[in-house]
């Protein structure tokens, strides 16, 4: 069963003349596991896909399901709670809040879902351990590098059983090592077992996926076929269809 | 590629054979560049001849001799590390060329064009970035090689996104009334139609 289900999912802002299509009849399937990339320029429709995946905003038409679950009919406070347990943002500016250190921000959203503090606390702290950052726990956002902190916030996005990452161009400002730091953590994050959404107009970044989707004018237009295996890279005879 | 100067610079660390030369140019370029026998034996018979390595042994088996750099050898690598490739004359670019005569034919979808060729390239990315996947399995050489090939392929989607979005502007937008500034510019840089 997909970790992620998206079926024909329509948004549209304003109306009548002034009616906007964000998106238009979008399908999108993401196992638990896989790493799917969204590519696609400015303004077609990345982001909308991402906060409708998430349930931050509810489609003009068509279905998400988030482990089965739909979203249509669940209420603000079902919704909430889904949003909590299962499903984990990445933001391209971090989002940490800067009067709370490193292991307080991972561990706010088990304590806002009702996890006793020290039990909070100890998950936290595994999930920065997890990304190499269990000496950096005690300190504050500003006293981290732009690295750090988007670790920091993938560690916040994976940590309890969080089993969707979405990540909105999660490397942000970050130089390409960094960056491709970044897309390891996601990547190893899809090992154990969590479905993740990236949105880049990166290819080096969205290179790291599985499949990778392009959005052009709001609609899919567009997939990458499965990858082939590093045996069929090293033959002579990879299809071009130039 | 100059397997003549990889070969100096191998032997720069001191003297070597031609089957163990042959072995480290391919795992210092991360065996992304294979190297048949015959051209490691060809090269090293003309770096002596030119006077930029020597080998002592009067073997006539070429695998039996051993090769080392001579003074002039070394200072043709000093100076071959610090020439600058040829980067001024742009290539002739295939996909570029595809790209234009797409964009003049009026029943061929120039953005379904772009696309086909973004694809095929985002593709060939994931099989080079699955390649550096495992870290346990590359060595610092391997990672320079892979990451020289994909700054490459990502130049030519930055491109086809340009030429998308450039091709998009200029078909919905209306151009600008009075296009004096492009005039100037084109003074200043000193480019030539």
């Amino acid at each position: 069963m997909s970790m992620l289900e998206l079926r024909h999912v329509s948004k549209s802002y304003g109306q009548g003349a002034n009616e906007v299509d964000a998106i238009s009849d979008i399908d999108l399937s993401v196992e638990r596991g896989s790493l799917v990339a969204i590519m696609g320029p400015s303004g077609s429709g990345k982001s909308t896909l991402l906060t409708i995946a998430g349930s931050l905003e509810e489609p003009t038409t068509g279905e998400v399901m988030i482990d089965g679950a739909r979203l249509a009919g669940m209420s603000r406070n079902d919704k909430a709670r889904l949003r909590r347990r299962s499903v984990g943002y990445v933001f391209q500016d971090f989002n940490l809040l800067a009067g709370l250190t490193a292991v307080e921000n991972v561990s706010l959203p088990l304590e806002l879902d009702g996890v006793s503090m020290k039990k909070a606390r100890a998950k936290g702290m595994a999930a920065l351990e997890g990304l190499g950052l269990g000496d950096r726990a005690a300190n504050y956002p500003d006293q981290l590098s732009g690295g750090e902190r988007q670790r920091v916030a993938i560690a916040r996005a994976v940590v309890g059983e969080r089993s969707l990452l979405l990540a909105d161009e999660p490397s942000g400002a970050l130089d390409s090592v960094n960056g491709e730091a970044v897309m390891r953590m996601i990547l190893s994050a899809c090992h154990g077992g969590v479905a993740a959404v990236v949105v880049t107009h990166d290819a080096k970044l969205a290179s790291w996926a599985d499949r990778v989707v392009f959005l052009r004018d709001g609609k899919a237009v567009d997939e990458t076929l499965p990858p082939p295996s590093p045996e069929e890279l090293l033959n002579p005879d990879v299809p071009n269809p130039a | 590629m100059s397997i003549r100067h990889s070969l100096l610079a191998l032997l720069s660390e001191g003297p070597k054979y031609g089957f163990q030369l042959r072995q480290e140019f391919e795992m210092s370029t991360g065996e992304v560049w294979p190297l048949n026998v015959g051209q490691v034996y060809t090269t090293l018979q003309r770096l002596e001849r030119d006077g930029l390595a020597q080998s002592d042994d009067v073997e006539d088996d070429e695998r039996q001799k051993n090769y080392r750099i001579t003074d002039k050898g070394s200072e043709e690598l000093a100076h071959w590390l610090r020439t600058p490739p040829d980067l001024s004359e742009p290539p002739r670019d295939e996909l570029v060329i595809k790209v234009l005569v797409a964009s003049r034919l009026p029943n061929v979808d120039v953005y379904e064009v772009i696309q086909v060729h973004r694809r095929y390239i985002v593709q060939l990315m994931q099989q080079w970035t699955h390649l550096k996947e495992d870290e346990s399995q590359f060595d610092i050489a391997f990672a320079l090689a892979v990451d020289a090939e994909l700054f490459r392929l990502d130049a030519v989607v930055r491109w086809l996104d340009a030429a998308d979005g450039r091709l998009h502007r200029a078909t919905f937008e209306v151009a600008p009334e009075n296009p004096v500034a492009l005039p100037s510019i084109r003074r200043r840089t000193g480019a030539h139609r």
